[in-house]
């Protein structure tokens, strides 16, 4: 058969899912909406953020949340050059891991920065929140991290 | 901690919408089939190992696992081996309720599948019942069942059980 | 040390096929791609699906965009009468294990494992960001060569590898490719020329990235008599194990992989001199990781088919690595082989199978 006679189609999968969130993210998430950050206490003191439900590496229930951040530490980061249509920025900008003050896990979100240069692992960022009427309750109410001390 | 929230109220969702956009290529066999529906015509295979014609054919025999080949040409008219009258309605329903939905069996083909029977009160449809397709005008054929309007009965007398009984 | 991985009855790959990897293969369907694999996996050894007990597969529906597309799959082996089947949505290398931990209790002497997914069809990006944390990280969508970045980074500030070494990973496994018909990218190019490509994702350079394929894989097991009947040269599964870490990717250690340390252990890795290793490491810097995870020195020779780098079938190219150590013990050049499977971001899980020829 002809290449021409196959047919082909678009096809678009779309779902509008709202996800029940529990106590344990939907307190982080809140605490988003209000403009801070929360850790769980994971085994052995560990603050662990974003929370889990449960320490990963032991599984027993995390106790008590505390606040972490805003500021904090590149443990990783990577440089995006041409922003995919459905990243956070669509200039060129970083995804870190970033662990907050008071953190023993880190968070993944976009670092917005000049260039590649001004990144370094080891670097100091702090949390950009979107205006309080913005915010909803999710990673979004973040615009990004951006640099301390440093042009963003 | 829910305490020291503002007065909206803890978050307990979160709206998480998900879009994806995919190429669908229904394969050789099904392209065949739909082509041939471009044409008014419906298009079986027919499996070499046991004989069975399939339509819409997908390419292979589910039974034998072997590729089907031979095209077959079929007719028309078929046989209504079951059916439902829908009463029930539902978002993106594109037919007025009540209407009937029933597998028809073409003739010389051993695979029913699903259309629209219209000419027909809903408590007068039966198992067994012939019937005929009712094509869209020949300018508005395109490679899709929607070139196929409906079913409706076409007088000959009901078929026997014994002849579609496999297919329930 | 658990003996769950070390294998109590013999099981064998009794054959494997694979399809050309390509880019795209939107022609046919699944059913009509998948069909000559399984007819070359049957007619090597001359049996039909007739002699074989149990059906699994490993594809996932987020590649087609549709519900059970698993299902449709079936058609192209002919499950009448009623066979004993099952699905798994990861890549093909964990139906292979789910079909020895039922040849493992003696419930059955033979199984078909067959893997397809073809990437062309939709955003690879874009599906592979759904596997990960729903609530802190995919609605971020962060994509998989952005995540693998973050991964590649860490290495490189841990002094454990440099852009050079990912280079010449990449190098070497192109360059060997040539010698596979299946392969789908095969070339010989030299690292300062390699070093010279664009950032995709900084560090990661187009070279260290894996092709988007479209392909799929099966494999015949067999044991007792079957094993013996259906090949000359059996070659014997001796450990098999597969661990994961956690979900959150900052909660984990990118540099190192515990998992596949683990699953070595469980499967006994060290128990003998390996001669070749097939990784499942689709970016060139997880080279680096899951060799040093898995113990191997450099007398270990690595993916001798070019590995993922040269054709990453999503859903097949782990159980590929298995199928390519096995046919290379077969082929006699090699007698103890350990092949390795990943899925999830930055190696989340792994598994390992060590095998051995008799």
């Amino acid at each position: 058969m002809a290449d021409s006679e196959v047919l082909h189609a678009e096809h678009r999968l779309e779902y509008p899912y709202s996800r029940s969130t529990g106590p344990i993210i939907g307190a982080f998430l809140t605490g988003l909406r209000d403009g801070r950050f929360l850790g769980a206490t994971g085994t052995d003191g560990k603050i662990i953020v974003p929370p889990t439900e449960y320490d990963p590496l032991t599984g027993d229930d995390v106790g008590e949340l505390v606040e972490v951040g805003p500021g904090g530490v590149i443990e990783s980061w990577a440089w995006v050059s041409q922003p995919l249509r459905k990243h956070p920025l669509q200039t060129p900008f970083a995804w870190a891991l970033i662990r907050l003050d008071g953190a023993d896990t880190a968070l993944l979100h976009a670092v917005a920065a000049p260039g590649p240069d001004a990144l370094a692992t080891g670097a100091r960022v702090t949390a950009k929140f979107r205006d309080a009427d913005e915010r909803i309750g999710s990673m979004a109410d973040l615009e990004a991290f951006v640099l301390e001390g440093g042009a963003s | 901690m829910a305490d020291e929230t503002s007065e909206q109220g803890p978050v307990t969702t979160l709206a998480t919408p998900i879009r994806l956009d995919f190429e669908f290529t229904p394969g050789i066999a099904q392209s065949k089939f739909l082509r041939g529906l471009e044409r008014g015509e419906f298009l079986g295979q027919r499996c070499g190992t046991c004989g069975k014609v399939y339509v819409p054919s997908r390419g292979t025999c589910p039974t034998d696992g072997v590729l089907t080949t031979e095209d077959v040409l079929l007719g028309n008219s078929g046989t209504v081996t079951t059916f439902c009258v829908v009463n029930v309605p539902f978002a993106g329903q594109s037919i007025e309720i009540p209407y009937i939905c029933a597998q028809i069996l073409l003739d010389g083909a051993n695979l029913s599948f699903m259309g629209l029977i219209q000419e027909i009160p809903t408590d007068q449809i039966r198992m067994g019942m012939r019937v005929e397709a009712v094509w869209v005008d020949e300018s508005e054929l395109i490679p899709s069942l929607a070139s196929v309007r409906y079913f409706r009965p076409n007088g000959e007398p009901d078929a026997d059980y014994e002849t579609y009984k496999e297919y329930l | 040390m658990s003996a769950a991985g070390r294998t109590v009855r013999p099981v064998s790959i009794a054959s494997f096929a694979q399809s050309r990897s390509v880019r795209r293969d939107n022609e046919r369907n699944e059913a009509e791609g998948l069909h000559p694999v399984i007819a070359e996996v049957f007619g090597n050894i001359g049996i039909t699906k007739d002699d074989v007990d149990f059906i699994c597969s490993g594809s996932t529906d987020y590649l087609i965009g549709g519900p059970f597309s698993f299902v449709m799959a079936l058609d192209a082996i002919g499950v009448w009468p009623p066979r004993s089947e099952s699905h798994v949505e990861m890549d093909g290398a964990w139906a292979m294990y789910e079909a020895w931990v039922l040849l493992q209790e003696g419930e059955i002497d033979a199984a078909l494992v067959y893997s397809f997914g073809r990437s062309s069809l939709g955003d690879l990006n874009e599906i592979l960001t759904l596997q990960l944390d729903p609530y802190y990280e995919a609605p971020l969508w962060p994509d998989i060569v952005s995540l693998s970045a973050l991964q590649a980074r860490a290495l490189i500030d841990s002094g454990k590898a440099t852009e050079a070494d990912f280079a010449a990973i990449a190098s070497r496994s192109r360059r060997d490719a040539l010698g596979n018909p299946n392969a789908q990218v095969a070339k010989d190019v030299p690292v300062e020329v390699l070093l010279e490509d664009d950032y995709v994702v900084a560090p990661l350079r187009r070279h260290t990235l894996p092709p988007i394929t479209d392909g799929a894989a099966a494999i015949v097991l067999a044991a007792g008599d079957k094993a013996t009947q259906w090949s000359e040269r059996p070659v014997w599964i001796t450990g098999f194990d597969h661990r994961m870490e956690t979900h959150s990717l900052g909660a984990r250690d990118l540099t190192s992989s515990p998992s596949v340390t683990k699953a070595a252990e469980v499967a006994g890795v060290a128990d003998g001199k390996i001669d070749i290793a097939e990784l499942h490491t689709p970016f060139a810097h997880q080279e680096v990781i899951v060799k040093e995870a898995l113990g191997l020195d450099d007398s270990v020779v690595i993916n001798p088919s070019g590995g993922p780098l040269a054709a990453n079938p999503l859903m097949s190219a782990g159980l590929i690595r298995i199928g390519e150590a096995a046919s290379r013990i077969r082929a006699g050049q090699a007698d103890r082989a350990v092949a390795h499977a990943t899925s999830g971001p930055c190696l989340q899980q792994n598994l390992v199978c060590v095998l051995e020829g008799a």
